[in-house]
């Protein structure tokens, strides 16, 4: 029996009085992949967004079951000024560690999650001038580097080429089963979703379903959502 | 060369310039890099506007000057930032309806008090002779409150800087610092706009910044080379200015405009060879 890690009951959260998603129940074990599906504005992000702190809920509670903010790490999406920002790789990889100065501790945990995301030979060179692969590679380990139990992803696959795509999914499970990192996962790539994650949330502003992936597919959503077959 | 030295630091007015001023230049430039790449580089110009704006109504009133305008600078530089963040309005128009609104309110003061046509000119273009012993007094706590979160808490103003989102995300409170930054940025304006200018102020923090994020690659080497820059075009300036007898803050914006473009030519210069 695995511990649990996560529990939402009646989870809701609010923009200005307007409930953007509601009705959020779910418990999620350790070792679980979670994937997080729904339309556009169908309120992943903010679920998200509830789930690393950033955004108190309107009502209901997370319950995190013993584990706290710093167990998390998280990876949000891009933003503009990143793209032209002056850091070299490991700058960005050791902000991960949250520490107040980078002793040899640090150094050395980053060098780690730099060599599983195969970017060791990148460090020192400018966050700017990587192809937008690279930098989320870097970005996801810089969200290793703090995420002791559970990796919170926005979109990790934004932007990317179907290839590129695909090597950062392997990569994604390869942290869940090879190193036991539970993921949660927001995507709009419903298809990847079903492949890699266990488990599944489907939200249409308010929760439409939660269980296996297995439980999903029997749904008429995945069927909606997918338009065809899974591969 | 060492006559030029020692007849500038001969009048004490040069003398408090020239600490006022390197360590005004710091400060720019160490706060200037991350409102740039905050994409916040015309708060700067903003804050400069209402700095002008409430000196002149302070002169009007009769009050304190710094006592008056330190603190509207303040509150100005929290409703910049707060508007940036939930932005009703967008973040660069709100900053062009504060800062002409607090220029037009500068200018009735000024106008609507008899006889200080001279003081209006020193207000939007800056003096040499305008740096007081508060000033420099005043200019050295700032530096060092300046250093400190620059050399203690260096990490957390990168992570900060870089993504707002993570840095909350992983329990740093993001606005404690938004808020260090909006307040040293408003200080270190109101007392370099004496000096500088209120027109003119805004570019000691863009400029630095812009011109190390040419030549340098990584984070550390952006924020020494910004500092280093500053610091001596700043001296550059005020000795051509002395010399040439030229204002002094345009002096240094101008040496600064040429580093910016001989580093932009030799970035480009390097990209290519």
């Amino acid at each position: 029996m695995k511990a649990t890690l996560i529990q939402c009951s009646d989870l809701g959260f609010s923009y200005e009085n307007r409930m953007v998603c509601e009705q959020i129940n779910l418990n999620m074990n350790e070792g679980d992949y979670l994937c997080v599906v729904g339309q556009n504005g169908s309120g992943k992000s903010t679920f998200i967004k509830g789930l690393v702190g950033l955004k108190a809920p309107a009502k209901g509670k997370i319950d995190f079951c013993g584990m706290t903010r710093s167990d998390i790490g998280y990876l949000p999406q891009q933003t503009v000024a990143q793209k032209d920002f002056p850091a070299s790789v490991q700058e960005v990889v050791l902000s991960g560690t949250r520490a107040l100065f980078y002793g040899a501790k640090e150094k050395r945990l980053a060098k780690e999650k730099m060599e599983q995301m195969e970017i060791a030979d990148l460090a020192d060179r400018s966050f700017r001038d990587l192809s937008g692969g690279q930098q989320q590679r870097v970005l996801l380990a810089r969200a290793l580097c703090a995420a002791k139990k559970l990796l919170v992803l926005d979109e990790p696959a934004t932007g990317l080429d179907p290839i590129v795509t695909e090597q950062m999914y392997e990569l994604i499970a390869q942290q869940n089963q090879q190193y036991g990192m539970s993921v949660v996962m927001v995507s709009h790539d419903v298809s990847s979703a079903l492949w890699y994650a266990d488990h599944i949330l489907h939200l249409e502003n308010s929760m439409r379903f939660f269980g296996t992936t297995e439980q999903y597919l029997e749904t008429s959503y995945a069927a909606q959502l997918l338009g065809g077959g899974v591969r | 060369m060492n006559l030029i030295l020692e007849s500038v630091l001969y009048y004490p007015f040069m003398r408090r310039a020239l600490v006022a001023g390197v360590l005004l230049s710091l400060c720019c430039a160490l706060l200037g890099v991350n409102l740039v790449l905050k994409r916040y580089s015309m708060i700067g110009d903003g804050l400069s506007h209402v700095g002008f704006g409430a000196l002149a109504l302070a002169m009007a009133l009769g009050l304190a000057p710094l006592a008056v305008a330190i603190p509207v600078v303040i509150v100005a530089a929290f409703l910049l930032l707060r508007l940036n963040s939930t932005a009703k309005i967008k973040g660069d128009s709100a900053i062009a309806l504060i800062s002409t609104s607090a220029l037009a309110m500068g200018v009735m003061a000024v106008s609507m008090s008899s006889g200080m046509n001279m003081d209006i000119l020193n207000y939007m273009f800056g003096s040499i002779l305008a740096m007081t012993k508060a000033d420099v007094v005043l200019s050295i706590c700032l530096c060092v409150c300046v250093l400190v979160l620059f050399v203690v808490f260096y990490n957390r103003m990168f992570s900060v800087t870089f993504d707002e989102a993570f840095a909350q995300a992983s329990g740093v409170r993001v606005n404690v610092y938004n808020m260090l930054l909006a307040v040293l940025t408003a200080v270190t304006i109101v007392l370099g706009m004496r000096m500088m200018g209120a027109m003119l102020i805004s570019s000691l923090i863009i400029f630095p910044a812009l011109t190390a994020m040419r030549l340098c690659k990584n984070y550390r080497a952006v924020v020494v080379t910004s500092a280093v820059i500053s610091v001596v075009c700043f001296l550059i300036g005020l000795f051509i200015s002395y010399i040439a007898a030229t204002p002094t803050g345009a002096s240094i914006v101008l040496v600064n405009l040429a580093a910016f473009i001989a580093a932009s030519i030799a970035a480009r210069l390097l990209k290519r060879g």
